[in-house]
């Protein structure tokens, strides 16, 4: 197979809440449903401020595993989890879905949930993981995290909240910058 | 306020210690001043897509009505500017056509004005465009968008500052990590050259990759003007048996 140079990619810029959002856009499941979990968290600049002009976007697997290739997120049925969603920040920089907890995809990795992050200032999209915490076996044979240090596996693990809520900042530069990733079909 | 004789000597001087084959914008682009505390300084990590990174989300009809794919009739009347199809493909790093994808795009109006409430710009804002379209791309990875040219606008990173006229365009492929978003430019815009996130792209053939071509085949007969943009995603990880092949 013959590589072809991809198209560059640019700046989400500062305009796009009027366009991309739509209605149940970050409610893969609805609030209501009892296996309903919170996922939410800031994203943050190098000063640690909140971004008012990101967008997140994640995609995942049900929890049995699965991930499912049915449209309808654009206008959500009610019934169908598609396994994808979209939150812009709000003026805090806060963001947040109502999703289930991913199941394992396969036996050898722990689950995850996958992200993409773009903002006002950020020349090209990013992409990140989202792990669970609470699942210490499957976190602890996962080939991938064994190969992080002790902050970068904490970098890309939420933290569970008291109220059963998943909370994940997403920090753009610093000391404590997210891990942001890269895959081998990036590079040609 | 810094000028644009120091942007632009920002820019040149990155250009001249840049190496061809950089094809994506550098992250760290310090001429785009709201990209300073906005880019990572720990390199990516490089891994193996698994799980739900191997599958981009699936639209389909349900989610896209095929009027949304022209921006000039979705307010009641005609917007003003100048009438155009843009007309493209999309492919994989592959050469595959991308089927039945969603593309979203969003612009300002022939005056550079968006509908957007923090867009301070005093042009008018036209009633009859939105400047929201989206669309699916046919078997052939085809699609087509109808709306008017969007004019050049003002923002504020640098004294006098203009971006040139664009199209955003929000990808998917077949994979989660071929996502994308980017703009399309338009031919000979005199702004391009003063531009840092246009800019931010240092290796000339990439950046030129950007910008439509007028295609006078696909403009009508007292009615549009046509132009042509073909769009590449990065490679799929999916092996070629675990996914259609062409026929
Ligand atoms: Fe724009």
């Amino acid at each position: 197979m013959s590589s072809v140079m991809p198209t560059p990619g640019q700046t989400i810029g500062p305009f796009f809440h009027y366009a991309l959002p739509f209605e149940f856009d970050r409610e893969l499941v609805a609030r209501e449903q009892p296996d309903a979990v919170r996922l939410h968290g800031y994203v943050l600049d190098g000063d640690g401020h909140g971004i008012q002009d990101a967008m997140i976007e994640i995609r995942q697997a049900d929890a049995s595993g699965h991930v499912p290739e049915v449209p309808g997120s654009l206008r959500r049925d009610g019934a169908s989890f598609t396994g994808w969603g979209r939150s812009s920040t709000d003026p805090t920089g806060h963001y947040w879905f109502s999703t289930l907890e991913p199941g394992q995809t396969d036996p050898d990795s722990a689950p995850f949930i996958a992200v993409t992050v773009f903002a006002r200032g950020l020349l090209n999209r990013l992409f990140t993981r989202i792990y669970l915490p609470d699942d210490e076996a499957s976190l602890s044979i996962d080939p991938f995290l064994s190969g992080l240090d002790e902050q970068e596996r904490q970098a890309m693990t939420a933290i569970r909240e008291p109220d059963g809520h998943l909370r994940f900042d997403i920090r753009l530069q610093g000391p404590d910058q997210s891990v942001f990733l890269t895959y081998p079909r990036h590079a040609g | 306020m810094d000028g644009q004789p120091l942007i632009s000597k920002e820019i040149e001087d990155i250009h001249s210690s840049a190496t061809p084959g950089e094809t994506q914008p550098r992250l760290d682009f310090p001429p785009y001043r709201s990209s300073l505390l906005r880019h990572p300084t720990k390199d990516l990590r490089h891994v193996d897509p698994e799980g739900a990174e191997l599958f981009a989300p699936v639209f389909g009809q349900s989610d896209v009505d095929v009027l949304e794919a022209d921006l000039t009739i979705q307010a009641g009347g005609e917007p003003i500017g100048e009438r155009i199809t843009v007309r493209g493909r999309l492919i994989d790093g592959d050469g595959r056509p991308v089927r039945g994808q969603l593309i979203e795009v969003w612009q300002a109006n022939s005056a550079g004005r968006y509908i957007h409430k923090r867009d301070q710009h005093p042009a008018p804002i036209d009633p009859n465009f939105t400047g929201v379209g989206r669309c699916l791309t046919d078997d052939d990875g085809n699609y087509l968008f109808t709306t008017i040219k969007p004019g050049p606008y003002p923002w504020r990173n640098h004294h006098n500052a203009w971006r040139p006229a664009h199209i955003h365009f929000s990808l998917f492929g077949t994979d989660f990590t071929q996502r994308m978003i980017t703009q399309m430019y338009f031919p000979g815009d005199p702004l391009f050259a003063l531009d840092p996130i246009y800019q931010s792209i240092t290796d000339p053939a990439a950046r030129d990759r950007l910008i439509a071509g007028y295609d006078h085949d696909e403009s009508r007969h007292e009615w549009s003007m046509g132009y042509r943009w073909d769009i590449v995603l990065t490679g799929s990880h999916r092996t070629p048996m675990e996914t259609e092949e062409d026929a």
